[in-house]
């Protein structure tokens, strides 16, 4: 009979309609290394989320046996007071606190109120010394590095006595040297009897340091894996991972006949300064007239950054490197160069930074493109309600009136309007970056069938998506990006999932 | 009994646009029934919104300062300088008065573009650098006062922008002719505009309240209109500080409901991310509406010396508050992207219409203030909740 120090039993939990995660089973026993991989969106941070008290006892179903026992987390502290600590992708430190401040915010050590600066300096040397930090307790968070930072943070986690330690994709932002050390302590803490569980994308990792994986995919436990049987492989839990059948959903298209490059880099690098790491390298790429190439890849792998950084570099990356677009060279000084240039950039948060939420259709339609329909600077409004109600029928946008504020369209539409405000601008090329996420799949279909009309009509799109059967399914060739950089291009006939999803968690 | 409830349901989804001319009457209509008339008068009226012009301008440019997510502290202080610097001009270098005036509204442009490029370009907070601006101006005040104290200004033509009026042409039964005349043409192009917008809307479909409703609208305005300009051409007629607000709300309504400038004002407001990765310059929309501050703060600088016919060491203190709590009264959201011009100037006329009630009532400054910064209060709380509400 197994040790659990965890049980999860048929956990379930839904999103208004949204099955998220649907009977997951997860087991994990005391002192073992046990990793969880899955694609994006498969449910894998729900699963914690659930675990932690950030979704509270009661909306989800299901029961969490922890230690023994049955546990009701109401809250995070909850989850906290029992021993299990989740360290998320995003740090949650305070940059302008020093270390020792960090590792005891929220958990203070105090005499009557009054704060005891001189003993959690101390207490938290035994801390550092632990994760084997070499820092001045004193030093500001914000002058240390990404890798001491999350040292700092599983610190903070040994601090409260952790039982259970869940680190959620700890080394996404950490370089290679950095990545090693921090597997050598995970190693180094199973021996003093901490538990831990990994959310990884990169396989390698997962081979080299799990005692058990559990793969997810679509909300549901598909299979855990144990090394000591030899089971944890990349073939096997690629074939896990991506199992899942494609439906036909995806418009036919009549062969195309592709015209000259549209749009090229060479050697096109980007880096953040603020990150202080290239979040694009050296990429070479070219899209030709009539082309849907696909940009696949998984969450934080760069392509996002790659496409603003072509669109105008809204985020002042330095870059290197060449970019032409029609053959000659471009420099873009700012997004309005880059659609002068021809080139649209539908965003994947549409609600974040595409639309005007509180502006009606015709509005966001516009904006682009007010010029367009304007004399001596005044809008021909008469024109903007004919342009609008033009894009709402040819792309199906399913509303009352023209008037409706985009607030209160449902996702599918919202994207639909995000796709007349970019074809209204006149673009030789579309940058679509997750075109279809969190739509259903009618309207999916729909903007399927738009793209396909587009290219019809001589334009080219690139295509970021994270969904596989996407990218499989429309694709006239795939680039996969890991890490800021191409790992690999396929062209339609080779690109499978596994081969995708083997580039992607290089 | 339908147009009733066409009428109900209209004022239930319109109450944040409504809600500020129900106010505005209901605060009237109190406070004559407690003057015994006496706040109806057109003497009275007339010096109301004589005294809400200066305020009313800086209303309008702070509006679209705190649209595109902005402050600006600095406004009642320069509005103050440049009244010092036109008084000036005109009493120590003896220029004259058609020259005075586009020099203060240049310079108040520039003042403008100053704060514009600190908060665009350099990024500072806006907060600060018109913190910055309001020490700064509040400073160069008493410096150009320094040696004479409170400058009089011995100029008909520039006192009568403050204090003057339209010239009548002739009287018609004891009423302003030329004043009647602008009232009419009012109506006739309110009532112009509202049927051919109302022409186009049918045309596309849109939704357009019944036929009844909507002559009971153009009714109800025309005599508000009618109504006021009676009162008005019963005194001295329109004076040119509400000739000039007129002309101020009718340019800038203009150009934020008509124009491509005006659009990306309120996309940048509603969304700065998205306006930038829709191509718009968002640093120069900031510096455009920075520097429209700039020049209304001088009109309003010119408005209040002119009605002072002098310029005084205080002159523009707190005027930036009053703005701003016009401004919020009148509709404008904190969260960007919402405010109407027209809201804006009601805004200050329901807070001048306060003091000038509390005034005849005799009601002490102490009190005064407090309830003031009541209606404030109240204004954003039913903001929040009809913007919950329709959430």
């Amino acid at each position: 009979m197994s040790d659990y120090i965890l049980e999860m039993n048929q956990i379930s939990k839904e999103f208004t309609g949204v099955k998220a995660l649907s009977n997951v089973n997860f087991k994990v026993e005391r002192g073992e290394i046990h990793c969880l991989v899955g694609e994006n969106g498969a449910g894998k941070s729900t699963l914690m989320k659930v675990l932690s008290g950030v979704y509270p006892y009661g909306t989800y179903e299901g029961d969490i046996v922890f230690n023994g026992d049955t546990k009701q987390f109401n809250k995070i502290n909850d989850s906290v007071d029992a021993g299990i600590v989740i360290i998320h992708q995003e740090l949650a430190l305070f940059p302008d606190l020093s270390v020792y401040e960090n590792i005891f915010i929220g958990n203070e050590i105090q005499n009557g109120g009054v704060l005891d600066w001189n003993k959690a300096i101390v207490e938290s040397k035994k801390m550092l010394d632990k994760v084997k930090l070499k820092v001045n307790p004193e030093a500001l968070i914000k002058d240390l590095g990404v890798g001491k930072q999350q040292l700092v943070e599983i610190a903070k986690a040994l601090s409260k006595d952790v039982k259970l330690l869940i680190l959620d994709e700890p080394t996404a932002a950490l370089n290679e040297n950095d990545s090693e050390n921090l597997l050598n302590l995970l190693r180094e803490l199973k021996k003093q009897g901490i538990t831990c569980i990994m959310i990884s994308h990169k396989l390698k990792e997962v081979i080299s340091i799990s005692d058990k994986a559990t793969v997810i995919r679509d909300g549901e436990t598909i299979c855990t894996l144990d090394a000591s049987k030899g089971e944890i492989t990349e073939a096997n839990i690629i074939k896990n991972m991506v199992g899942r059948e494609i439906q036909d959903i995806y418009p036919k298209r009549p062969d195309q006949e592709y015209g000259e490059k549209v749009l090229e880099l060479t050697n096109w690098s980007a880096y953040d300064s603020q990150l202080g790491r290239y979040v694009a390298k050296d990429v070479n790429l070219h899209v030709r007239e009539g082309e849907i190439i696909g940009i696949a890849g998984l969450m934080g792998s760069g392509r996002t950054e790659l496409a603003l950084s072509i669109f105008g570099n809204s985020k002042n990356y330095k870059l290197q490197g060449d970019l032409f677009v029609n053959g000659i060279p471009v420099k873009f000084k700012h997004t309005s160069d880059a659609i002068k240039a021809g080139i649209a950039y539908v965003t994947e948060d549409r609600k974040g930074d595409g639309l005007f939420l509180l502006q009606d259709i015709k509005n966001n339609i516009s904006v682009g493109n007010l010029k367009g329909i304007s004399s001596n600077g005044i809008v021909n409004v008469n024109e903007e309600i004919k342009v609008a109600d033009e894009y709402k029928d040819s792309l199906g946008i399913k509303t009352p009136s023209i008037q409706q504020l985009v607030g209160n369209l449902s996702g599918g539409n919202q994207q639909k309007v995000s796709l007349g405000k970019w074809l209204f601008v006149g673009p030789k090329l579309l940058i679509l970056d997750e075109p279809t996420r969190g739509i259903d799949v009618g309207a999916k279909f729909e903007i399927y069938t738009v793209m396909n009309d587009l290219i019809k009509k001589g334009l080219s799109i690139i295509m970021i998506s994270s969904e596989l059967g996407e990218v499989l399914g429309m694709s006239d060739r795939v680039y996969v990006m890991a890490e800021g950089e191409i790992q690999g291009e396929l062209s339609s006939e080779e690109a499978s999932q596994e081969k995708i999803m083997q580039l992607a968690t290089q | 009994m339908k147009l009733f409830n066409e009428l109900k349901s209209l004022i239930k989804h319109n109450i944040r646009d409504y809600g500020m001319y129900i106010a505005l009457i209901v605060i009237m209509i109190t406070f004559t029934i407690l003057t015994d008339g006496l706040f109806m008068s057109s003497r009275n009226i007339s010096n109301l919104l004589d005294s809400a012009g200066y305020i009313a301008v800086l209303a309008v440019g702070v509006m679209l300062v705190i649209v595109i997510r902005h402050i600006d502290l600095s406004i009642g202080f320069l509005a103050g300088f440049l009244g010092a610097i036109a008084a000036i001009l005109i009493m120590q270098y003896n220029m004259p008065v058609f020259i005075v005036i586009p020099i203060i509204l240049l310079l108040g442009i520039l003042a403008g573009g100053v704060t514009g490029f600190l908060v665009a370009k350099v990024g500072i907070p806006a907060f600060v650098a018109t913190l910055a601006g309001w020490l700064i101006y509040r400073g160069a005040i008493l410096m150009a006062t320094e040696k004479t104290g409170t400058i009089v200004v011995e100029n008909d033509a520039f006192n009568a922008i403050g204090n003057g009026y339209i010239p009548s042409i002739m009287q018609v039964g004891g009423l302003h002719l030329l004043s009647l005349l602008v009232g009419a043409l009012g109506i006739i192009f309110y009532i112009y505009s509202s049927i051919s917008n109302r022409r186009n809307k049918i045309k596309y479909d849109f939704d357009v309240v019944s036929r009844p409703i909507f002559i009971l609208q153009l009714v109800f305005v025309s005599s508000i209109i009618a109504y006021i300009t009676w009162l008005l051409a019963g005194y001295n007629g329109f004076s040119w500080t509400v000739m000039i607000i007129l002309l101020v709300v009718a340019v800038y309504h203009f150009v934020t409901t008509k124009t491509v400038l005006g659009r990306h004002i309120y996309a940048v407001g509603s969304n700065p991310e998205a306006a930038h990765l829709s191509g718009i310059n968002v640093k120069k929309i900031t510096f455009i509406v920075f520097g429209s501050m700039g020049m209304l703060s001088a009109l309003s600088g010119i408005l209040f010396t002119s009605r002072l016919q002098s310029a005084t060491t205080t002159a523009g203190t707190l005027f930036e508050l009053d703005a701003i709590a016009a401004a919020f009264v009148g509709g404008v959201s904190a969260a960007g992207g919402v405010g109407k011009v027209t809201g804006a100037v009601i805004g200050a006329v329901v807070m001048a219409t306060l003091t000038s009630g509390m005034n005849l009532m005799g009601v002490g400054i102490a009190p005064q203030y407090m309830i003031r910064g009541g209606v404030l209060a109240l204004a954003v709380i039913f903001d929040v909740m009809t913007r919950r509400q329709r959430a």
